[in-house]
């Protein structure tokens, strides 16, 4: 029996204009002559949680109206339209979706939940699991990254979305009867229009199947030297290491020349050359991790990063700014007692941070965060100032610190990286946990020594120790649990309860 | 200024008869309140009636000229009270309110009213917060209705008969001297359809009419002995007088076919799922022509048992479709079948579910298994759910959360941060939008007991070292904060803090104005002091906290009230402009200043990606929307870095959480100026060649050093 009803629901996250597309929605079949009938839940799931808008429209018969459903039900819907990835795959779990019926209109790009943006590693779950669902379960799926499109028009997502469902066909109107109802509504009619017709065309003989989708590729510099010093850096790579490694070491050595000097980067060739393996695995992950580790982002790193032309220049590209406009940059920079000793050189540095009365003097001079203005002449004079204490960084009390810890580090995948190369590529994957500054620093690196302690300890295989690392980078807890597991337990206990609570 | 602005659909409340109405369910109420001639209206909002009560507000001019007096009240149990005005007078009056939490503060008021009887028709509008994209408990309005023998309605969703029914709910209340409510589902408050309009019609009687001619009737007010003679007219007159008006204004419906071995009874609300659900099966068709004999109640309670009876003989079985638990309806009528001596089996929760809402689904379900025993010719071939696509952690939850640039997360930041140093407190939380802090990333509050209980709910702790900690929102605050937490805190020498979020509107409800807000109102008192009311009862530890968003003063006050050795109640009014109604004040007003070419500064923030280690504590400190991740540019690095998008308004939390908390130098702020002065201009240009040239000299050095 064909039926005469359309049913179509919409689902997005509160914010997002589902309710103006509903509503554009429902005037479309009311000026078509059709009963429609669109619902929505009011209230705080539209603050930032997901929400569904529901609209059926068909033909009056006579006197008597048509009983229209308020929600959808699973298996009777014909259009569903997501304005997010995961909200598409929520439409998916939930049942809406139905290969006899459905059409899937949805923008594939990503507005991360919560617990995926507060993981303190990676959080994020599967985009590709989604498609692959979305191309399995759909009659028909339109599926492309509808906020790129917003943006670039300078629209809202609801008219790109409005766009492809007028592509789609699935509805019984012209294409003008969909840009009449943007415009009766009157709000931001141009702007609507513009991303309207991008939607439209983006959609228009695009079903997902023939769509390759184009995730974000990471820029990896091509493996070529513009220098006579990138050069010959590049041929010691190419002799000392093998290929899957070559990649990674360029960029290592290309971030050291650029963080320190060339001595610094053959430093770092010569300790990648030291480990006794050619497993391309353990000197692609270590040549990544040790240029991260030698390259630690210092006081005077991070003044130095902030004062180049290049970082201007991108921050006024990412806040949009138009030409005339000016931009002002404040940083907030929060140098404690700790950073400030750590930029001094080693010896006056370690005098200060061992006398208390220097130690709370200093403490207190640099109790409160600094607002930096990097953009008036004073500030950018004063950080070009720190930047160009590079010279002496080798002098200071971090260097001395981060060395040593590097060269144990070195020492321990040396040591296992002639019996078990899968073991020694955990080891330098370790290096993730240290990250941030100041306490988060501190933690990292409180993780770091606990992770390597068990491991020393309880003498953990390859895979135990990827366990662990991955419970202590899955939360901020992860450390206590990994902690509690080293009173005793068994190892492959202590690991279960690490995971466990993480 | 309301989350919503219906004024131009109340221009559409002015049609009159013959003129088709086209909007939304809380806009056809209020017109066919209008066309039932009421005298008064008044209610407080909650999701899903909030806009109801900005219809009415910006109804209010129309309703003046139709000498309709119309109130904001302070909280359901004034709105219930003010119904009063129809005991003593031929007043049609009309309140609503979110339910059933709005009917729990009403009650007392409710129960006054049910006892003694109104000569006027009183009409309570109820939004039924139940199910999906509800916040509330899931409880069952059903049973304030049968304590106090109110009478409820609960209308098939289809516009031109819910305006028909609010007409004769008005009726059905003057012919039974009692007050009747009508029972909205949340997706019937905002389903958009259409319906022919009447006349307006101004009331016969106007409250100012009422006043200047008091009457008083000594046996309407509750009191001995009138108090038990009301039970027993409740029982003797008005009962039996209700259920004759029900029975000959047809006021529940019957579909398909009269006879058959089975039949359905369901609520009328649930009515249209109800027939998608037969549909489905193949039993019904678009237009309700059911394949088998369906009886909607529209009226839920009271029942009238002649018409159950007449349903039921001949049927072997009825399946009753109540949503909500206990079943009352099928307990009642278990007990009319057999009053009636038949041998009608009643099905009910034995083939649905007990709780939860009755979704399409859901009622298939349970139909097809009222069939399968009842009349298995009928039913669907049984079929096995198909194998999910997805597994269900595919698809990461999105709890709702504090929009971007809330003025409240910046509290929220900073007691998590005096929670580092001091452990963990425990929290009363309130109602309102600072209910969030309970979910990630903040895990902040115990319990919620109520809309403005925060401080009670913490009243129990009498602190021997540590403090407890109370939140309460300012809608709360004014809606019964203010005695029954703050108040009762300083008779009782409590010794705890709280934290009184001031944003300026009733947030959470969509911005109505409370007597603290600081827009001036044409028809309102605003600017009404919070913290002078908590001094004026008595608390002498208080505090006002102008920026939320100066996240370590709000840290250092916090930390100040919990360790104070002042002893009593300690009030911090935490006060900021609620962004998202804020956004919607200034954005226009910037647009036309930009366009005008007139000088604006605008401020956001960002995160440099090159210092950003990818350790998201920030995000742990704030949740913000405007703050989340993208992939790392840096291609040695692998978990994704910080990110500012676009729609970030520069409240300046982030940044003032990684200072107060020491957390990284990622974070920058941009003030952008749209317009400069030539003064500015000139300024730029002269930093602009002296940071260029050093720029390039540094460019130039690190290119000598390139690879």
């Amino acid at each position: 029996m064909e039926r005469e009803r359309i049913t179509i629901a919409i689902l997005g996250l509160g914010g997002q204009g589902g309710g103006v597309l509903a509503n554009w929605i429902v005037q479309l079949g009311e000026k078509a002559g059709l009963v429609s009938q669109g619902t929505s839940v009011p209230g705080t799931a539209q603050r930032t949680g997901s929400t569904v808008y529901y609209v059926e429209m068909m033909p009056k018969a006579g006197a008597v109206d048509p009983v229209l459903a308020l929600m959808p039900v699973p298996g009777d819907v014909n259009i569903v339209i997501a304005a997010e990835l995961m909200e598409a795959g929520r439409a998916i779990l939930r049942g809406f979706v139905t290969r006899d019926r459905t059409t899937l209109i949805a923008s594939t790009h990503r507005i991360y939940a919560i617990a995926e943006k507060s993981a303190p590693g990676d959080g994020r779950v599967s985009e590709g699991r989604i498609l692959e669902a979305a191309r399995e379960r759909a009659q028909r799926f339109i599926g492309f990254d509808m906020d790129a499109i917003s943006e670039r028009t300078g629209s809202v997502i609801s008219s790109v979305l409005f766009g492809a469902l007028a592509a789609s066909g699935t509805l019984p109107f012209a294409r003008e009867a969909f840009e009449a109802a943007i415009r009766a509504d009157g709000r931001a009619v141009e702007a609507n229009l513009a991303g309207f017709d991008a939607g439209f065309a983006a959609a228009q003989g695009r079903a997902a199947e023939e769509e390759e989708e184009q995730r974000t590729v990471r820029a990896v510099a091509p493996l070529r030297a513009g220098t006579p010093v990138g050069s010959t850096l590049l041929t010691r790579i190419r002799t000392d290491l093998p290929d899957a490694a070559h990649v990674y070491a360029a960029e290592g050595a290309r971030r050291l020349l650029d963080y320190q000097d060339e001595a610094y980067a053959r430093l770092y060739l010569d300790r990648l050359a030291a480990i006794p393996s050619r497993d391309g695995g353990l000197l692609r992950e270590t040549a990544r991790h040790l240029a991260l580790w030698m390259a630690y982002e210092d006081t005077i790193r991070v003044a130095d990063l902030k004062v180049r032309a290049s970082r201007l220049a991108r921050v006024r590209a990412e806040v949009k700014a138009a030409p005339g406009q000016i931009v002002r940059v404040t940083e907030y920079m929060h140098p404690r007692l700790e950073e400030i000793c750590d930029t001094l050189p080693a010896g006056l540095g370690r005098r200060i941070l061992d006398s208390p009365r220097l130690s709370a003097w200093i403490r207190r001079l640099f109790a409160k965060g600094r607002h930096v203005r990097t953009t008036s002449l004073c500030w950018f004079l004063l950080l070009s100032l720190l930047a160009g204490l590079r010279r002496w960084r080798r002098g200071t009390l971090r260097y001395a610190h981060e060395q040593a810890r590097i060269e144990s580090w070195l020492a321990l995948i040396r040591d296992a990286a002639a019996r078990d190369p899968e073991l020694a590529t955990e080891l330098a994957k370790c290096q993730q946990l240290i990250k941030g500054y100041g306490d988060t620093f501190a933690r990292g690196l409180a993780k770091y020594d606990r992770v390597i302690s068990q491991y020393h300890g309880r003498k953990l295989d390859a895979a135990q120790l990827r366990r662990l690392r991955e419970a202590a980078l899955a939360s901020e807890e992860g450390d206590e649990a990994a902690l509690a597991s080293e009173e005793g337990d068994e190892p492959a206990e202590a690991i279960a309860r690490v995971g466990a609570s993480a | 200024m309301a989350e919503r602005s219906f004024k131009a659909e109340v221009e559409r409340l002015r049609i009159g008869a013959g003129e088709t109405f086209q909007g939304e369910g809380i806009l056809a109420v209020t017109k066919a309140l209008l066309q039932a001639g009421v005298a008064y209206v008044g209610g407080y909002q909650g999701s899903p009636i909030s806009h109801l009560i900005d219809v009415f507000a910006d109804a209010s001019e129309l309703m003046a000229e139709l000498g309709i007096h119309f109130e904001s009240n302070a909280s359901e149990a004034a709105a219930a009270a003010m119904l009063a005005a129809s005991v003593n007078y031929p007043l049609r009056g009309a309140v609503a309110w979110k339910s059933v939490v709005g009917t729990n503060v009403a009650s007392d008021a409710l129960s006054n009213i049910a006892s003694g009887g109104v000569t006027g028709g009183t009409l309570v509008i109820l939004g039924e917060d139940y199910g999906e994209g509800s916040s509330i408990m899931q409880e069952r309005t059903h049973a304030f209705a049968m304590k106090s023998q109110m009478w409820l309605l609960d209308p098939r969703p289809n516009l031109a008969h819910i305006v028909d029914m609010v007409e004769r709910g008005f009726e059905l209340s003057e012919a039974s001297n009692t007050p009747v409510m009508l029972e909205l589902r949340v997706r019937t408050c905002h389903m958009t359809g259409s319906f022919v309009a009447r006349d307006n019609r101004r009331p016969s009687m106007t409250v100012a009419e009422a006043a200047e001619s008091p009457r008083r009737d000594v046996e309407r007010i509750v009191l001995p002995p009138a108090n038990f003679l009301h039970e027993v007219e409740k029982i003797e007159k008005r009962w039996p007088a209700a259920i004759d008006f029900v029975r000959a204004a047809r006021l529940n419906e019957h579909f398909g076919p009269a006879d058959d071995q089975i039949g359905i009874i369901v609520q009328g609300g649930l009515f249209n799922t109800l027939n998608r659900a037969l549909e489905l099966l193949g039993l019904s068709d678009a237009f309700a022509n059911a394949r088998l004999p369906v009886y909607v109640l529209n009226v839920t309670y009271p029942l009238v048992p002649e018409e159950v009876e007449a349903f039921c003989a001949g049927k072997r079985a009825v399946l009753v479709i109540e949503e909500g638990q206990p079943e009352f309806i099928e307990h009642e009528l278990n007990t009319l079948v057999s009053r009636a001596a038949l041998d009608t089996k009643i099905v009910g929760k034995a083939v649905l579910p007990r709780a939860g809402e009755y979704t399409g689904a859901v009622i298939r379900d349970g139909l097809a298994a009222f069939l399968r025993t009842w009349s298995p010719e009928r039913a669907p071939p049984e079929t096995t759910a198909p194998s999910p696509t997805l597994p269900a952690n595919a698809v990461p939850q999105r709890p709702a959360g504090f929009c971007t640039g809330c003025p409240e997360r910046p509290i929220f930041s900073a007691m998590k941060l005096v929670q580092k140093e001091l452990g963990t407190f425990h929290v009363s939380a309130d109602i309102g939008c600072h209910l969030f802090s309970i979910l990630p990333p903040f895990h902040i509050g115990n319990t919620t007991m109520g809309y403005g209980l925060g401080t009670a709910g913490a009243s129990a702790f009498k602190p021997r070292g540590k403090r407890a900690v109370a939140i309460m929102g300012d809608g709360g605050f004014w809606h019964n904060g203010l005695t029954s937490g703050i108040g009762n805190a300083v008779f009782n020498q409590d010794d705890n803090l709280t934290i009184i979020i001031d944003n300026g509107y009733s947030a959470a409800t969509g911005g109505q104005d409370i007597p603290s807000s600081k827009a001036d109102n044409a028809i309102r008192q605003t600017n009404n002091s919070i913290e002078k009311a908590v001094r004026g009862v008595g608390v002498r530890w208080a505090k006002t906290i102008r920026r939320t968003y100066d996240v370590a003063a709000m840290r250092d006050a916090i930390r100040e009230a919990v360790t104070s050795t002042e002893r009593g109640p300690k009030v911090i009014v935490a006060q900021s402009e609620c962004q998202l109604n804020r956004q919607r004040r200034i954005k226009p007003q910037l647009a036309k200043a930009i366009k005008a070419g007139r000088r604006v500064v605008r401020e956001r923030f960002g995160v440099d990606p090159d210092t950003c280690t990818g350790d998201h504590a920030c995000i742990r400190l704030s949740g913000c929307p405007s703050l989340t991740i993208r992939p790392n540019p840096d291609p040695l690095r692998e978990h994704p870095v910080a990110h500012v998008e676009n729609s970030c308004v520069g409240c300046g939390v982030c940044g003032e959480v990684s200072h107060a908390a020491v957390l990284c130098p990622s974070f920058y702020k941009a003030t952008i100026i749209v317009n400069p002065t030539w003064k500015e201009r000139m300024g730029e240009r002269l930093r602009g060649w002296a940071i260029g040239r050093l720029q390039r000299w540094a460019d130039s050095r690190r290119r000598a050093r390139a690879f």
